[in-house]
């Protein structure tokens, strides 16, 4: 199983990576949205993105935004990753399409739970 | 500062007897990390001197603050999940069925902790089964901690806590934010009453029956007798039909064989046919 995990931070996608490494996961990186939809076009259909809101280029928002409005993408399951931490803010991700919303900061169980939420496995 | 033998054994005796929770040889550690704070808190400075306290005079208020600090409350929303699905595709529709003529259910959660389980399946009662707002629901959560019981009346959670197990649409339905907090609404808190209660009494009180019982994550801290006993007064609580759900890692084998599992690979049990 792929993940895609977008963050503008290395330390962060590096966190991540490993988390998601040692939950049997493939893991695909990207800086930003843009970059995420390169990846995206690039490859197999991942079973996860994680994405951060706050970005250069194009914000994890925008980017749930283009994935929902596409053909080919618009199925993918998406978890906002982010330090936005205000209801308004989750209301916002939910309704452009995210399937989940974890606050910074995480722990490696959180992200486990929420994958599980999803009823996503990594191998 | 470590604490002596002794005062561990007193310690350790004090808090099985009271609820009990064994604390084995090499857990002077948990005491010393527990107790300390609460040593200092009241101004007794360290724990010798507490333990002193607890031997010298019976002070009930003290009593509490120490076996609320030696209980383990670790707990989360939809903990380890699967049960929950069990809850929601099996359990909630066969009693629904089975109690379509009085309309009526009756839920305990006997170890509640901070009211994550609990809550959870109110949230999960809300969600898929808009029938039972016709129906009277009885939900009891107790706890022995009154610590936790006072945090789980007020449901206000960390960003943490929230972080934890629970569904992100469920958040935004049920919470309110205030300030770095999240608070359950009111309509949620107002289905369960909460209650002080100790696993451990020999008999229980007049209560009950139940329909389901939560009884998670709270037996491993008890030995095989307690286990026993307890089991024994869920039998006398839970309707002949009901349900008992013990945690993940738990079991009725070799404790009670009165129980068998309702299905494979969740700890979801059954009274068997008498
Ligand atoms: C680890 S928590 C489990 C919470 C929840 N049931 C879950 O599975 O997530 C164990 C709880 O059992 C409570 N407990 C320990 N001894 C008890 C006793 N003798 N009677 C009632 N509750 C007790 C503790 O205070 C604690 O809140």
């Amino acid at each position: 199983m792929r993940a895609l995990v977008i963050d503008d931070s290395a330390v962060i996608r590096t966190v991540l990576t490993r988390i998601l490494t040692n939950l049997g996961f493939e893991v695909v990186q990207a800086a930003h949205g843009k970059e995420a939809l390169e990846r995206l076009r690039g490859g197999p259909l991942p079973a996860i993105a994680l994405v951060d809101w706050n970005m250069p280029e194009m914000n994890g928002y925008e980017f749930i935004r283009s994935v929902r409005a596409s053909s080919e993408w618009r199925d993918l399951p998406l978890m906002m990753v982010t330090t936005e931490t205000e209801m308004e803010q989750v209301v916002k991700a939910l309704a452009a399409g995210a399937n989940e919303y974890l606050m910074k900061p995480f722990t490696p169980e959180m992200v486990e739970e929420k994958l599980q939420i999803l009823g996503i496995k990594g191998s | 500062m470590g604490i002596s033998a002794e005062e561990f054994r007193f310690v350790a005796d004090l808090i099985r007897a009271e609820a009990a929770i064994v604390l084995d040889a090499g857990k002077e550690y948990l005491v010393e990390t527990r107790l300390g704070p609460v040593a200092h808190q009241l101004g007794l400075g360290t724990i010798s001197t507490l333990v002193a306290e607890l031997r010298t005079r019976r002070n009930p208020a003290l009593l509490t603050r120490v076996v609320d600090a030696m209980t383990t409350n670790e707990t989360s929303f939809f903990r380890d999940v699967q049960p929950f699905e069990h809850l929601k595709r099996k359990v909630f529709p066969e009693l629904i069925e089975r109690r379509r003529a009085e309309k009526k259910l009756s839920i305990w959660c006997a170890a509640a902790s901070s009211g994550q389980e609990p809550y959870s399946m109110a949230m999960l009662l809300r969600e898929n089964f808009p029938e039972l707002a016709g129906w009277r629901v009885e939900f009891l959560a107790t706890d022995i901690s009154t610590q936790v019981l006072a945090k789980a009346r007020e449901g206000i959670y960390s960003q943490l806590e929230v972080n934890r197990g629970l569904p992100a649409p469920l958040l935004v339905k049920y919470f309110r934010k205030h300030g770095l907090e999240w608070q359950v609404d009111s309509s949620l808190r107002s289905m369960i009453q909460w209650r002080e209660f100790n696993l451990a009494s020999k008999t229980f009180p007049p209560m009950g029956p139940f329909d389901l019982i939560m009884l998670r994550n709270v037996m491993i801290y008890f030995d095989v007798p307690t286990k026993r006993s307890i089991l024994g007064n869920m039998r006398r609580v839970l309707r002949p039909d009901g349900y008992l759900f013990l945690g993940t890692a738990e079991t009725t084998i070799n404790v009670d064989d009165n129980f068998a599992s309702d299905t494979l690979h969740t700890a979801c049990y059954r009274l068997k046919a008498a």
